[in-house]
């Protein structure tokens, strides 16, 4: 996470150089040869995109459904929540790279070790999400319809999932975000993906491709998380309510 | 049609019950209301009836069989059910929220919509305009109505409502209770209702059960209540307008019955038979009918004086309102106060002329209470 911040205060101080204090020749020269390159290699960056998203994507979904089933579970054995809560927060606080090389130990060098890496570190956002977005429904809303009739499976489908969607996908966002930046790190472990181009950019001390690599990762980032955002916001309440007017 | 038979119920960590060993019993097609100050254990009584809280102890009985031994999925589509907080769904249309249940029985299509537009009219919510939109879109008013419909759609026989009408403005509620008591004289349903309102349990009811702490207190029909509170804790319940409340409880036409007052006469009557009956009269005024029997107007003593004519019909004066025979009391004595004079002609719904009543008579109504 910190040699990623630092590649990608490194780029911003590098255009703001190119483009403002023109003077300097060398950061001049730096932007220079940084678009040159990005444009001969952009084949290979936008495959490097498209792995690097496929990667985010596919563990994306795998966090999904193993947080929101876990969310769920604990909404209904309370005595659980705060225990399983706790294992989700210490597992995000594991260092990256630790958790990479000790997910190589099991999973050996591969894609594998990248997406349980990443599926353990994004658990935490969606749970708790998940949790406290179903216990903080109100409680009027869910006596009703239990004193209609509907049964606990119905109530969570037609009910508690729909109401609490926001929140979920409020963590769902966090989680992808924080995903995008670690992916970055899971070329390490050989994933694929834009890490690829930082870590060699960063071996063979070639500015350019760290550049590129940093300038691919932000994209990605940007756009998931306005896509999941006004995605979400299409399809909630609010919206639904205001076309209903 | 509901029997509760000792009923207790005690919450984990909790020594004192918070309802303890109830007897109630409600026949089918009556309105018991459940009245009593806040915390007395009303909604957990009722909770106890639908299953969502268990019982400690005792039984409840719904047409004779242990309500313990009916799938609860099963008892409560059986039950409408309204909560004081409404709990509409907020992320469906209010189509949506009535059809919870005919959803949940699994209804075709067709017959759902047939009914929640039905019930939505019954309620008073045009379906054109209202079943699109989603709670938010509503007063609270017209909440508590999407609320009182969707625990009628299916035709339950059994309704309990809890504080139905609490969270509404006053003026809004009257008019609530009202088309309620419209509709239920319709539907005919056994109801349990829940107040804190000695005046609304007054109102709606057929039987009023009053709790306190937990336990019941008496249960009796209003006007029993009104004449014979059980305890202190009633009479203060009921207040001291007893005599008042009392007018509101009872319909002119079970008073007519009693008030054994001279015939009217037709308005082809002889003018002697005016002066005689003008005499006798403790109304001292004349009611006049037409051949039907329709009212046509009075005759005071000032009318003789001023008009000339030869038969009744020629003297009479119109009168300025008139209660129907279905009106309570409390209706019948506003009327004479406005109109200024001690009586009110009864009429029905055709007009035709069902006797007349005195603010004599309703003081002997009064004065029987006391
Ligand atoms: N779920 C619950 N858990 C514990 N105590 C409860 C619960 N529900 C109600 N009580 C207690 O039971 C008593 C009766 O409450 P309730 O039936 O809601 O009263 P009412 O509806 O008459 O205002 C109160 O003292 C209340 O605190
Ligand atoms: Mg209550």
């Amino acid at each position: 996470m910190d040699q990623l911040l630092r590649m990608i205060v490194d780029l911003l101080m590098t255009l703001g150089n190119g483009t403002l204090l023109s003077t300097q020749n060398e950061a001049r020269g730096d932007l220079r040869e940084t678009i040159d390159w990005i444009i001969r290699r952009s084949d290979r960056i936008l495959d490097l995109m498209v792995e690097h998203l496929w990667l985010v994507l596919f563990t994306l979904v795998i966090a999904i459904v193993v947080s929101v089933i876990v969310g769920i579970f604990i909404s209904y054995y309370e005595t659980l929540a705060q225990p399983v809560l706790g294992v989700c927060q210490v597992l995000m606080v594991i260092p990256s790279i630790a958790m990479l090389a000790f997910m190589v130990t099991i999973f050996g060098i591969g894609f594998t070790s990248g997406v349980v890496a990443l599926v353990l570190y994004s658990l935490l956002p969606i749970v708790r999400n998940t949790y406290t977005g179903i216990r903080e429904l109100d409680p009027a809303i869910l006596e009703s319809a239990k004193g209609m009739g509907m049964t606990e499976r119905r109530i969570l489908f037609k009910i508690k999932l729909p109401l609490a969607r926001p929140v979920i996908m409020a963590g769902v966002r966090t989680a992808a975000v924080m995903m995008i930046g670690i992916a970055a790190l899971a070329a390490y472990v050989g994933a694929g993906g834009l890490g690829e181009l930082i870590f060699q950019g960063i071996g063979r001390g070639h500015r350019p491709m760290i550049i590129a690599g940093a300038i691919g990762v932000s994209i990605i980032a940007v756009a998931f998380d306005y896509i999941l955002y006004y995605g979400e916001k299409r399809f909630s309440v609010e919206g639904r309510t205001r076309e209903g007017n | 049609m509901i029997k509760v038979e000792g009923l207790t119920k005690v919450f984990p960590g909790q020594t004192i019950p918070a309802v303890k060993d109830l007897n109630l019993e409600i026949k089918e097609g009556d309105v018991c209301v459940l009245v009593g100050p806040s915390g007395c254990g009303k909604t957990t009584t009722m909770k106890m009836i639908n299953r969502l809280y268990e019982p400690t102890g005792g039984k409840v009985y719904i047409r004779g069989e242990d309500h313990m031994k009916i799938d609860p999925i099963k008892l409560r589509l059986d039950i409408g059910y309204v909560i004081q907080e409404i709990g509409l769904f907020p992320h469906m249309t209010i189509y949506e929220n009535i059809a919870t249940v005919p959803n949940e029985k699994k209804w075709p299509r067709e017959k759902t919509k047939e009914k929640v537009e039905e019930l939505m009219h019954l309620v008073g919510l045009d379906p054109e305009i209202f079943q699109n939109r989603y709670p938010t879109a509503l007063s609270g008013g017209q909440r508590q109505r999407v609320g009182v419909a969707r625990a009628m759609v299916s035709d339950p026989p059994i309704m309990l409502m809890d504080e139905p009408f609490g969270a509404v403005d006053p003026i809004t509620r009257a008019r609530l209770q009202n088309e309620f008591l419209r509709i239920q004289e319709r539907m005919s349903k056994t109801i349990v209702f829940v107040t804190h309102d000695i005046d609304e349990a007054i109102k709606m009811s057929d039987t009023i059960a009053v709790m306190n702490e937990g336990e019941l207190i008496q249960h009796d029909t209003p006007s029993d209540l009104l004449s014979a509170p059980a305890d202190e804790f009633v009479a203060n319940l009921v207040g001291r307008h007893r005599s008042i409340k009392r007018l509101h409880l009872i319909r002119v036409h079970e008073i007519l019955k009693e008030v054994d007052r001279t015939e009217p006469l037709t308005e082809d009557a002889k003018k002697e038979e005016v002066e005689k009956q003008l005499e006798d009269s403790d109304l001292r005024t004349v009611i006049v009918v037409d051949r039907d029997n329709k009212l046509k107007g009075v005759i005071g003593a000032s009318d003789l004086k001023r008009k000339a004519g030869e038969v009744a019909g020629d003297y009479c004066h119109e009168v300025s309102d008139t209660v129907t025979d279905d009106a309570t009391l409390n209706d019948a004595l506003s009327v004479m106060l406005e109109c200024g004079v001690g009586y009110v002609a009864v009429v029905n719904e055709d007009e035709m002329y069902q006797g007349t009543i005195t603010l004599g008579d309703l003081l002997n109504v009064v004065r029987e209470d006391s």
